[in-house]
């Protein structure tokens, strides 16, 4: 599970990459990884930290599509939507995939355990479709099959 | 006991080759974690090391384990998988492999495996003889840029060597976004090194002391690996502070993206490497001028850096007498989509597009007749069949309005509905727009609403000639190549499959017939 957000951790965080050139993009991925998303309350310090305004730190934030304010759910699912699956059958089997847990592209369940985001190439283009399922890539996906391994985890 | 090769590349990973090498070093074999050959339909393809070479069983399930160790795989045992030599296979024998010469084959984490398979023999080549002839060697090759700009790379490392500066960076681009590419990751996870060394050598070509390698992070395992690489090398004192010679510092920081196509961008990624929005620069001023904070900065895609040092190694020549036109050396391309042998391809430039998909690629895995090829990822024009005969070449690909770019060929079936393709180009760069410039910015939503009126049948002429009018703008337009060769798949798509835009059933129909 994702951690609450702690001022004095994020704090250290931020300290701990400060010293790297151009260090906002290393921070900002730290703090996802510690916190599951990048929250309001990280913007100001952030800046302040970095010397930098509140709004140049949240342009950065709001024009990644890594970056959310919200955590995620348990079950991070990304679905490739791109040209090569497409091909494969990308689109029926990423409709299959969302209809089942009612959700649309970046959505995440009531009980917070899925989240399904849109993904343009995994690289794994010469076994389409493809899908990361917390960081495991999975190829020649069926629907069926992914669902069954999301519900697994569930 | 012989060895056995399985490999740990994302798209054997993906298919359970885990499993396998897991149930394989239960069974008392002894595993060594290869990266991928490229024959993608054969994954997982492990290798059991024998007398007569390296033989090849794939694609090798966790439940045929136990079968193919009754059937002697550990001394390459006959087997229905057995697909013998791999180097014998007819689909590696006619490849020319440089720039993936040792993915596959080596362990990629092991410095000593990279040294015993011709690794380090182009750095020690270019410290020989000096940066001004390192340049000059590249130059000579013809070795363009590999990202899809095609632009030689010895002019980009003698601008930046020429530049006077405090400090200079290498950067390469490793953010390989395009749909139906993989060659990156591949080698980022196969033959990390090479990468590794390459970036070396354009850092040594220029003077400077620090390069970045930018990836991205849908790429989860190239980046682990090439950090456990970096970390390998790091080790032996190959980066450091005497990575050069003594005190000739020279070191490479992994950097990874945030889920941004443009980035791949050149001037967008420098922008995201010092921590902004990643929008693109206008240029001039070009990055070997004033690039990575505003420092002489050569910016390279992956292959263009790897190839590099098998270019010192063996002589600009050498390299420069392979091609087609004024496209020379090879070219990795990146079979994928409906295609039955898709996988990593590489060869000399100058095949037709026919033979790469008919002849290497077996047709579609569909068995249904190919209708469209995208070539070059998102931004790359669709080809019908009766455009086979162009030959794989930057030149003769841009004669066609289409290009090569990074190598990326997707095969679609006769079940392809070429407006929802059309439309999804523009949906895409909308979605991925850094939104500097007005034409990819707005031009893009606009264009998908127009492509809906089409559809729906709304003043179909007179929108028609909106859409193509509104691609011009966008193509001259834009400040970068997102708005300005989004307009290659919508009218190559528009122009070769105009029956797809009659009307919103108009593809159903077609279909039904077909």
């Amino acid at each position: 599970m994702t951690k609450r957000w702690d001022p004095a951790q994020a704090e250290a965080i931020v300290r701990a990459h400060a010293q790297l050139e151009g260090p906002l993009l290393p921070i900002l991925h730290a703090l996802s990884a510690e916190f599951g998303c990048v929250p309001e309350e990280a913007t100001a310090l952030v800046a302040e930290e970095l010397n930098l305004s509140r709004a140049e730190v949240h342009g950065v934030i709001s024009f990644y599509h890594d970056f959310r304010r919200e955590p995620r759910g348990k079950i991070v699912v990304k679905l490739c939507r791109a040209e090569a699956c497409q091909a494969m059958g990308g689109r029926e089997a990423a409709e299959a995939v969302l209809a089942h847990f009612k959700l649309g592209w970046g959505d995440t369940n009531g009980d917070r355990s899925v989240t399904i985001e849109p993904v343009y190439c995994l690289g794994l283009c010469a076994a389409a479709p493809a899908a990361l399922v917390n960081g495991a890539p999975s190829a020649r996906v069926e629907p069926a099959r992914l669902i069954a391994a999301i519900e697994a985890m569930r | 006991m012989s060895r056995v090769f399985v490999p740990g590349d994302a798209l054997a990973v993906a298919l359970g080759a885990d499993a396998v090498a897991y149930a394989l070093r239960n069974a008392g074999a002894g595993i060594v974690r290869t990266g991928s050959r490229g024959l993608a339909w054969l994954e997982p393809l492990i290798e059991v090391e024998t007398a007569g070479g390296r033989v090849g069983y794939g694609p090798v399930g966790v439940g045929d384990v136990s079968a193919l160790l009754n059937a002697g795989v550990l001394s390459g045992g006959a087997h229905a998988l057995r697909v013998g030599r791999v180097e014998d296979h007819p689909w590696m024998r006619g490849q020319k492999r440089i720039t993936f010469a040792r993915c596959g084959v080596v362990d990629p984490l092991s410095v000593e495996d990279y040294v015993a398979h011709g690794g380090l023999q182009g750095l020690k080549r270019a410290l020989e003889i000096g940066f001004a002839a390192t340049i000059e060697e590249i130059t000579q090759s013809g070795l363009r840029g590999r990202g899809g700009a095609g632009f030689p790379a010895g002019v980009k490392w003698k601008g930046a060597a020429d530049a006077q500066a405090s400090r200079k960076y290498v950067v390469c681009n490793a953010d390989e976004g395009d749909s139906g590419t993989f060659a990156d990751r591949m080698l980022m996870e196969g033959d990390p090194m090479s990468l590794i060394e390459g970036v070396a050598i354009a850092a040594f070509a220029i003077g400077a002391s620090k390069a970045f390698v930018y990836s991205r992070s849908e790429y989860p395992h190239a980046n682990a690996t090439f950090q456990k690489a970096l970390a390998a090398v790091r080790a032996t004192g190959g980066l450091g502070p005497h990575a050069f010679g003594p005190n000739h510092a020279f070191d490479i920081e992994l950097r990874i993206g945030a889920g941004a196509y443009v980035c791949g961008e050149e001037t967008a990624l420098l922008e995201s490497l010092e921590g902004k929005r990643g929008q693109v620069r206008a240029k001039p001023p070009l990055p070997v001028h004033a690039g990575l904070f505003g420092k002489p900065t050569v910016i390279n895609n992956v292959l263009t850096l790897a190839t590099a040092p098998w270019i010192m190694a063996n002589g600009a020549k050498t390299y420069a007498d392979i091609g087609h036109g004024r496209s020379r050396g090879t070219m990795a391309i990146q079979l994928a989509g409906n295609v039955k042998y898709p996988g990593l391809y590489e060869a000399p430039f100058g095949l037709t597009l026919g033979q790469i998909v008919h002849d290497i690629g077996g047709g579609t895995a569909s068995g249904r007749p190919v209708r469209a090829v995208q070539c070059g990822g998102p931004l790359g024009a669709y080809f019908p069949p009766t455009l086979f005969d162009t030959p794989y070449d930057y030149e003769a690909f841009a004669a066609r309005d289409g290009l090569i770019g990074h190598g990326g060929v997707v095969v679609f079936d006769d079940t392809v509905d070429m407006a929802a393709q059309a439309r999804f180009a523009l949906e895409f760069c909308a979605i991925e727009s850094c939104g500097k410039c007005t034409p990819c910015r707005i031009g893009s939503v606009r264009g998908q609403e127009v492509i809906d009126r089409i559809l729906a049948g709304e003043n179909r002429e007179a929108n028609l000639v909106l859409i193509e009018d509104l691609c011009q703008t966008l193509k001259l337009g834009s400040l970068c190549a997102l708005g300005g060769f989004t307009p290659y798949p919508v009218m190559s798509a528009l122009k070769y499959y105009p029956d797809d835009f009659q009307s919103a059933t108009a593809y159903d129909a077609a279909v039904a017939k077909r």
